[in-house]
C-alpha cells in the first residue's frame, strides 16, 4: 500500500451518530414489522408490531438476530427498531407484570400461525386472568377434544406468549405442563396473576 | 440491515458529498432501499445493493446541485452559504477527493472508507473490474501529483 492509500484510509469519515430513519419510514408506510425490546420480571421481551397488530413476542436469550431473521422470513425483510411503535404494548406488559392489568386490550396479528394451531391459541386468548385451564379442554374449544397433544404442540409454537395466555393451560392432573420460555416463566407468570393452585414441584 | 451497513453507507456519503448533505442522502438512500426490498429478488449479496442505491442517490445529489446552480456574474470570494467549523470538519484531502471526476471519487470512497474490493467497486458502479481498477488507480495518480496538504 502506498502512501496516499494510507492517507485515504487514516483520514476517512469516522463513525458518526447516524441520522434516525425509523419514523420517517414508518410515517411513510415503508415498515412491516417495527420492534422493540422490554426488560420484564420473566426477562428480556422482544415485541413486534405490524400495522394489524402485536405479530409476536418472544423471550430474548441471547438471540435477536434469530427472532429478526424469523420474522424476516415469515413477515417481511422491512423490519426497523422502531421503541414508539411499541409504546403501547410495552405500557400494557408493564402495567400487567405490576398487577395491574388483567386484560390487555392491543389488537394481535394472527398471521405467524394457521389452522387447528391458530384455533388452539385463539382458545388459549379467551381464558380468563388467574384462571387456567387443561390441554384437552383448548383441544375441544378447537374442535378436537382428542386432539391435546397438538394443542400441546400448539401451544409451544405460540408466537405471542404472556398476552396470548398459553402460561394458563395446565395439566389435567394439575401438573404445570411445559412451557416454551422454560416452565420457570410459567410460574412466575401464573404468581403474577396470583394463582395458587400449583403443585409444589 | 440497517444496523449492519448503516455506519459504513453513512461514511461513504460523507466522503462522497460532505458532512452537510450525507444525512439527506442517508434519509434518501434507505427510503428507497425500503421502498425496493419487496421486489429484491437476488438477496444474496445486501451490502453490495444497499451502496449501489447510496450510489445512485451520491449521482441524484449532484445532479440536483448543478439544476440549482444558477450562473452569477460577480464570483463571491466566500460560500454564499456559510458552513460553521463545527459542522463541517471535513477532511481537506477527501474535500479534493470530492472534486475529482465522479466515478474516480466514487471508486475511491468505496474503496478506503467502505473497505470494497474491485469485485465489489465494479458491481456497485455497474463497470468492469478492470475499469474499478483504473478508476482507482488514475484517482491515486491525481492525487499523488496534484493534492498538496
Amino acid at each position: 500500500m502506498t502512501d496516499i492509500e494510507l492517507e485515504l484510509r487514516r483520514r476517512a469519515p469516522a463513525p458518526d451518530r447516524l441520522p434516525d430513519i425509523t419514523e420517517t419510514a414508518a410515517s411513510a408506510g415503508l415498515v412491516d414489522v417495527a420492534y422493540a425490546t422490554l426488560d420484564s420480571p420473566v426477562g428480556t421481551l422482544l415485541l413486534a408490531t405490524t400495522p394489524q397488530g402485536l405479530v409476536r413476542l418472544a423471550y430474548l436469550n441471547d438471540d435477536e438476530a434469530t427472532v429478526l431473521e424469523e420474522l424476516s422470513d415469515k413477515v417481511s425483510p422491512r423490519i426497523l427498531a422502531a421503541p414508539r411503535r411499541l409504546d403501547e404494548p410495552r405500557r400494557e406488559l408493564d402495567q400487567y407484570f405490576a398487577g395491574r392489568r388483567r386484560e390487555f386490550q392491543i389488537p394481535l396479528d394472527w398471521r405467524l400461525t394457521r389452522g387447528f394451531t391458530r384455533r388452539v391459541l385463539q382458545a388459549t386468548a379467551n381464558v380468563p386472568y388467574g384462571v387456567t385451564t387443561t390441554y384437552k379442554q383448548v383441544a375441544t374449544e378447537a374442535g378436537n377434544g382428542l386432539a391435546f397433544r397438538a394443542a400441546g404442540n400448539a401451544l409451544g409454537s405460540n408466537p405471542i406468549p404472556i398476552v396470548v395466555p398459553c402460561h394458563r393451560i395446565l395439566h389435567s392432573g394439575g401438573g404445570l405442563g411445559g412451557y416454551t420460555g422454560g416452565v420457570e416463566r410459567k410460574r412466575v407468570l401464573l404468581g403474577v396473576e396470583g394463582y395458587s393452585g400449583l403443585k409444589q414441584p | 440491515m440497517l444496523d449492519a451497513h448503516g455506519p459504513d453507507v453513512h461514511r461513504f456519503l460523507v466522503a462522497s458529498v460532505g458532512r452537510v448533505d450525507a444525512d439527506d442522502c442517508y434519509q434518501e438512500t434507505w427510503m428507497a432501499a425500503l421502498r425496493a426490498y419487496p421486489r429484491l429478488r437476488d438477496a444474496s449479496n445486501l451490502r453490495s445493493w444497499i451502496f449501489t442505491v447510496a450510489h445512485r442517490k451520491v449521482i441524484d445529489h449532484a445532479r440536483a446541485r448543478r439544476r440549482v446552480a444558477v450562473p452569477v456574474g460577480d464570483v463571491p470570494e466566500t460560500p454564499a452559504i456559510a458552513t460553521s467549523p463545527a459542522l463541517e470538519p471535513d477532511d481537506d484531502l477527501w474535500a479534493y477527493v470530492r472534486e475529482l471526476p465522479p466515478k474516480q471519487r466514487t471508486a475511491l470512497a468505496l474503496r478506503y472508507v467502505a473497505d470494497a474490493g474491485y469485485d465489489e467497486i465494479s458491481a456497485v458502479m455497474g463497470t468492469s473490474e478492470d475499469a474499478a481498477r483504473r478508476n482507482v488507480h488514475e484517482a491515486l495518480k491525481r492525487l499523488r501529483t496534484e493534492y498538496r496538504p
